[in-house]
């Protein structure tokens, strides 16, 4: 007998493009939010699978707070230019030089809260009316509620308390004036699955998530990258180390781990014995319990 | 090593070749359903030290004697401080043998709506039975949204089984009123296992205390349910989603229609019909990025092109020539009603089935289910939050439908109000 069975990748490869189609039916202007990191790669690799043999049919968007990886920006731009599709950049910078946000004082200062500012101004500007993301349920709590369509007032707000009911695989975008979208494809995937995914299907990625030696220095128990725009406190030191990155975002915030893995295969297996979570590392989500609820609240990806 | 060679190796590990089995939880308040899930976490090792640190700091500060594993899935705030779960939220775990998606849906009566939510992706449902209270309303409630819902695959785990001196008799006597009441339910596969979410017994380690129980833990019966003949292989069913067109050199003629294969085996070279219009044509090639493929069968996501130039756009349906759903404007369908705002008898709504989109009115409601007593209401037209009903619908357009029990996928729609644009209905067609 044939057998007709999906593999989970193969069944959660499906669903996200069939997310990402409805996206491009549903919406007169999406945009898919491009951070650099492997989350976003995947998106827009499964958007190049559900369109194919056509392009991707909405552009990517960076939200650039100005502290990036320079590997980050450099493999960015080499895959938009190998898909052909269009690049967006909004810069946190010219928020901050308009005075539309507060550059945060202090050691601890990190500009990922400011980009939600950018980033509603740049849906406004673009009259973007739905904004996809790489954003997960299973990287932490807040997100576990989180829809595949998620409905956004007109000042761009999450409301926990009033979302619509998403039922079989049928997705409600109807919105009024002024409102948009945000949509997750790859809401049902965990890390585990999309660095198996990335394995499988023989995908791209920045050179940051394998072992490589960098300046780094310990700070609430998070190894973070020294740059030029770090501060440091008195009592850290920078010492060379041999690290890779678990996830990729901001540079002020993304902590590293020491980690000798060289190849998808050694993260993998690194990834099925580790203890701590991907976002363990990241100091935004420390600050408080409810952390990444407020954010989200306020209109974070 | 190559990637080809890495990835032969990794599906030899069973790492890349695993099925996925989304599940649903439903107990009453303090059934114990938050600490089942966590247990089911814990114990197959899905927890990391950091959540494990949070949730072990937040037991302190409250001065509670065990860890409260239920901390592990209150996500929101506002669940937090009231203690309750109150929307529905997916966790995942993996085992070696297959992967896991829960959709944990909270108990409460006025939550109806969300277990319906969660109930309808999933392959399997666990019913959360407390040992001391036996079978209540409540737990007929679940049962019956199962059935309605037609999730396959029923485990009614008996917990608590610690608190009644892990009794043989009082589990029996759980098993035989829940199968007592179910025969008038239409679940095809229902299991039974006696547990203690807290201590763990039989959840994914077998329990030392219940000699008796012969049968697989909780946890054995998840990753080996057999869920390949969950999906329709029969009936073919191709909703057209979105319509690709290249518009290139190399591409330049390129017309292929995208879309999720909803129900049966399209292949290459089949004749097709494609609805409405009717028009027949054959399947010219499957197309994916990967390459053509001979077959697609649900829940593929695949590009289909037809051999004839034919006007097809979203919202179409492409099917077999010999086998197709009905076209129909006015029909029956069982209703959950999910809004506050209660149904209006003769008032419209959007509605959405598969790709397609209408409008509806509704004409009738035939009668109103009491789904603690499973009776019929007859003479109450009041729909609203929660409410269960079978009333009749005309729409402005042909819907190509199937009966729900025959095809999860084409025989389900949603209702939505046009002022608010609140997905309002949940409908399941008779």
């Amino acid at each position: 007998m044939e057998s007709y069975k999906l593999t989970h990748l193969r069944e959660l490869e499906a669903e996200s493009m069939y997310v990402l189609r409805e996206v491009a039916a549903q919406f007169e202007n999406p945009v898919l939010l491009f951070s650099g990191g492997k989350d976003s790669i995947l998106v827009t690799h499964l958007a190049r699978k559900a369109f194919w043999p056509a392009k991707i049919p909405f552009p990517l968007m960076h939200i650039d707070t100005g502290h990036n990886f320079d590997e980050t920006i450099e493999f960015r731009d080499k895959l938009v230019e190998k898909i052909g599709a269009r690049l967006i950049v909004a810069s946190v910078q010219e928020s901050i030089d308009k005075g539309r946000v507060v550059e945060e004082k202090g050691v601890n200062a990190s500009r990922n809260a400011l980009q939600i500012t950018p980033l509603l101004d740049a849906i406004e500007e673009h009259k973007f009316d739905c904004a996809m993301g790489g954003a997960r349920r299973d990287e932490e709590k807040a997100r576990a509620k989180e829809r595949f369509f998620s409905h956004r007032d007109d000042f761009g707000q999450w409301d926990p308390k009033n979302q619509r009911p998403e039922l079989w695989n049928i997705f409600n975008g109807k919105k009024k004036m002024g409102e948009h979208f945000r949509v997750f494809p790859i809401s049902n995937w965990t890390e585990m699955d999309v660095w198996q995914y990335i394995l499988l299907e023989d995908i791209d990625i920045p050179n940051l998530y394998f072992t490589h030696m960098r300046k780094c220095f310990e700070r609430d128990g998070t190894l973070l990258a020294h740059a030029d725009f770090m501060q440091l406190k008195d009592s850290e030191e920078v010492k060379e180390m041999q690290v890779r990155f678990r996830t990729i975002g901001d540079l002020t915030c993304t902590g590293a781990t020491l980690s000798s893995a060289s190849t998808l295969e050694d993260i993998i297996d690194e990834v099925a014995a580790t203890r701590v979570t991907e976002r363990g590392g990241r100091s935004d989500d420390k600050r408080s319990e409810a952390a990444m609820e407020d954010r989200k609240k306020q209109g974070y990806f | 090593m190559t990637n080809e060679q890495t990835i032969e190796k990794y599906d030899s590990k069973g790492y890349l070749d695993m099925e996925l089995l989304r599940f649903t939880t439903a107990g009453s308040v303090d059934d114990g359903k938050s600490t089942l899930i966590g247990r089911l976490l814990y114990d197959s090792k899905s927890i990391f030290e950091d959540q494990m640190e949070a949730i072990q700091a937040v037991s302190d500060r409250k001065g509670d004697e065990h860890v409260n594993l239920a901390l592990l899935t209150d996500g929101l705030r506002a669940e937090r401080e009231q203690g309750i779960t109150i929307d529905v939220a997916y966790r995942y775990f993996a085992t070696p043998k297959r992967k896991f998606i829960i959709a944990d849906t909270p108990g409460h009566i006025q939550y109806t709506r969300n277990m319906v939510t969660g109930a309808s992706t999933a392959n399997l449902a666990i019913i959360l039975v407390d040992a001391r209270n036996g079978v209540i309303e409540q737990t007929k409630r679940h049962a019956y949204i199962a059935s309605l819902l037609q999730i396959p695959h029923v485990v009614v785990c008996v917990n608590k089984m610690d608190l009644v001196d892990f009794s043989e008799k009082e589990y029996e006597k759980v098993r035989h009123d829940f199968e007592d009441f179910s025969a008038k339910l239409a679940i095809k596969d229902v299991r039974f296992v006696p547990i203690s979410a807290l201590l763990g017994d039989n959840v994914v380690d077998r329990s030392k205390n219940m000699d008796w129980y012969q049968g697989p833990t909780l946890m054995h019966n998840l990753e080996t349910v057999h869920i390949g003949s969950d999906q329709n292989h029969i009936d073919s069913r191709f909703p057209v989603q979105y319509v690709v067109r290249p518009m290139t050199t190399e591409y330049h003629d390129y017309r292929g229609y995208a879309g999720r294969v909803a129900g049966g085996i399209f292949r290459k070279g089949e004749e097709v019909s494609v609805l409405p219009s009717g028009f027949t044509s054959r399947i010219k090639s499957i197309d994916t990025m990967n390459g053509p493929i001979e077959k697609a069968f649900p829940p593929m996501s695949v590009t289909i092109t037809l051999e004839d130039d034919i006007d097809i756009s979203r919202g179409d349906m492409i099917v077999k020539v010999n086998n197709q759903p009905e076209a129909k404007q006015e029909f029956d369908v069982m209703v959950c009603w999910l809004d506050d705002k209660s149904m209006q008898l003769g008032g419209k709504y959007a509605l959405k089935h598969t790709s397609r989109d209408a409008r509806c009115i509704i004409k009738d409601v035939k009668y109103k289910m009491n789904i603690n007593t499973m009776t019929k209401i007859e003479d109450d037209n009041n729909i609203g939050l929660n409410d269960i009903a079978r009333i009749t619908i005309r729409t402005t357009v042909p819907i190509f439908l199937d009966s729900y029990r025959k095809n999860r996928n084409t025989g389900s729609m949603v209702l939505i109000d046009e002022a608010t644009n609140n997905t309002v209905g949940a409908c399941m067609i008779v």
